[in-house]
């Protein structure tokens, strides 16, 4: 049974069809990139496997779980699935240390001892032991999406989510956190990324997913998509993007 | 006739003043419990009840204070429930400051972003936690300024409890010059020591507002 499997998920935004039956398997240990143009629907089917969005019909089977829209059971995947958002989303009124801790405790039921032994070895993880006690305000943007990787990592999901994690950063900042997913992949987890990053995407990246208007258009291995694109579609979007 | 001497006048109406003061303290504190209430149902997003908040939200804000009071005092007794003066001014400020609690507290929840409540429920936890590690503490930081600002108009409308025969401020300068036929004197006191109530929560407020700005 692969890790992460969608079968013809259909979501519609009232009249908007805006995914239009998706399959999509992902195997423990891929890293898988989502790209496409805006609208295509890349961070609408990432929603839908940790239950952010709901979907109309199909399937959504994650580490074995089905993901439908009931509290209990999504919180129940929430161990399985971790997610990094565009905007960081970190709790600026709790320190760093508190934003990695904070579901450990609540959610894992760790001991506080437990936690921060956990959060300081995540923190040393993305290159941030030395901010434990600093507050998201001060950091830059890089090191605050390095907090919430640390963050989702504290849950020791199966599988990471990352919508677009570095389009809100500055150019320079991008790098940092690239690295960090680079760490995450030869540790062996299991990465699901819409991104804009290219390069990332194709030296990285185990397998392209290409969306356009709400299908799977083209998808295969990495290098081969990238030098290799079948569709007009895909190559008029990569010649767009290059 | 008995002489009034502008001591006796302040005395008076300072003593007043203890019932405006300790009315605007029941208006707040019931308010503002029965307006965290509302605020909590609410942000549980069940359509009923946001539709029923809304109604009574609406009612209350859009009606003046002072046909509250009325409602309150003869209409309780229409049907049949005696309320003096006092329990009439307590229910009507608290029904009418809840409104406006509620209305500012739900301006705050819902200000926040709404990365904050998905960020949570990645992270597994149940709404409850989401309110009280997340959402309540940024919230309750944003609405202190306008709370207290708000205060403000609980005291003031305080005065309006005179017209249904409570005696605080207003009411006691009303009858004071009703014996001394110097209105302009009894209402100027009776205006700079409702100032000296208002005042200092304005200043409160802004200060509040400031430190908030700065920590952001």
């Amino acid at each position: 049974m692969s890790l992460v499997s969608l079968d013809q998920v259909h979501k519609y935004y009232g009249e908007n069809h805006v995914l239009k039956g998706v399959d999509l398997k992902v195997e423990a240990g891929e890293v898988v990139s989502i790209i496409g143009r805006s609208g295509s629907g890349k961070s609408t089917l990432l929603r839908c496997m940790n239950g952010l969005e709901e979907y109309q019909k199909g399937a959504v089977i994650v580490d074995n779980q089905s993901v439908e829209n009931d509290d209990y059971k999504l919180r129940l995947l929430s161990r399985s699935v971790g997610m990094v958002f565009q905007n960081f989303n970190l709790f600026p009124h709790m320190t760093v240390g508190e934003n990695v801790m904070l579901a450990t405790k609540l959610v894992m039921k760790k001991s506080s001892a437990e936690s921060e032994m956990l959060a300081k070895e995540l923190l040393e993880k993305v290159g941030l032991a030395d901010k434990f006690s600093a507050y998201p305000g001060n950091l830059s943007g890089g090191q605050q999406q390095r907090v919430a990787i640390a963050r989702s990592l504290a849950m020791s999901p199966k599988v990471l989510l990352c919508d677009e994690i570095t389009s809100a950063l500055d150019p320079e900042l991008v790098g940092e956190v690239l690295k960090v997913l680079e760490k995450l992949k030869q540790e062996g987890m299991t990465l699901i990324l819409v991104t804009h990053e290219m390069n990332f995407a194709r030296d990285v990246g185990d397998r392209v997913v290409f969306m356009n208007q709400g299908r799977v258009w083209e998808t295969g291995q990495s290098d081969e998509v990238f030098s290799n694109p079948q569709t007009e579609e895909l190559q008029s979007f990569l010649a767009a993007v290059r | 006739m008995v002489q009034f001497t502008d001591w006796d006048i302040l005395k008076n109406l300072l003593l007043a003043a203890r019932w405006t003061i300790l009315l605007s303290l029941l208006a707040f504190a019931g308010g503002g419990l029965f307006g965290l209430i509302l605020t909590l149902l609410r942000s549980m997003r069940s359509k009923i009840t946001t539709r029923i908040i809304q109604t009574y939200v609406e009612i209350f804000q859009g009606i003046p204070l002072l046909m509250q009071l009325f409602l309150t005092f003869f209409g309780l007794s229409l049907i049949g429930i005696e309320v003096d003066a006092w329990s009439a001014a307590v229910i009507s400020l608290t029904l009418f400051s809840s409104a406006f609690f509620h209305d500012i507290w739900r301006g705050c929840i819902e200000a926040l972003p709404k990365g904050q409540w998905e960020a949570c429920r990645t992270l597994g936890l149940t709404y409850l936690q989401t309110m009280r590690y997340v959402i309540v503490p940024q919230a309750m930081r944003m609405s202190i300024a306008p709370t207290v600002g708000f205060s403000v108009q609980i005291v003031k409308g305080t005065a309006l409890a005179s017209v249904i025969g409570f005696v605080e401020l207003t009411k006691a300068g009303t009858m004071i010059n009703n014996a001394v036929f110097e209105p302009f004197k009894v209402f100027a006191l009776v205006a700079v020591l409702y100032f000296l109530i208002c005042f200092p929560l304005s200043v409160l407020a802004r200060h509040l507002e400031k430190k908030n700005h700065v920590a952001r």
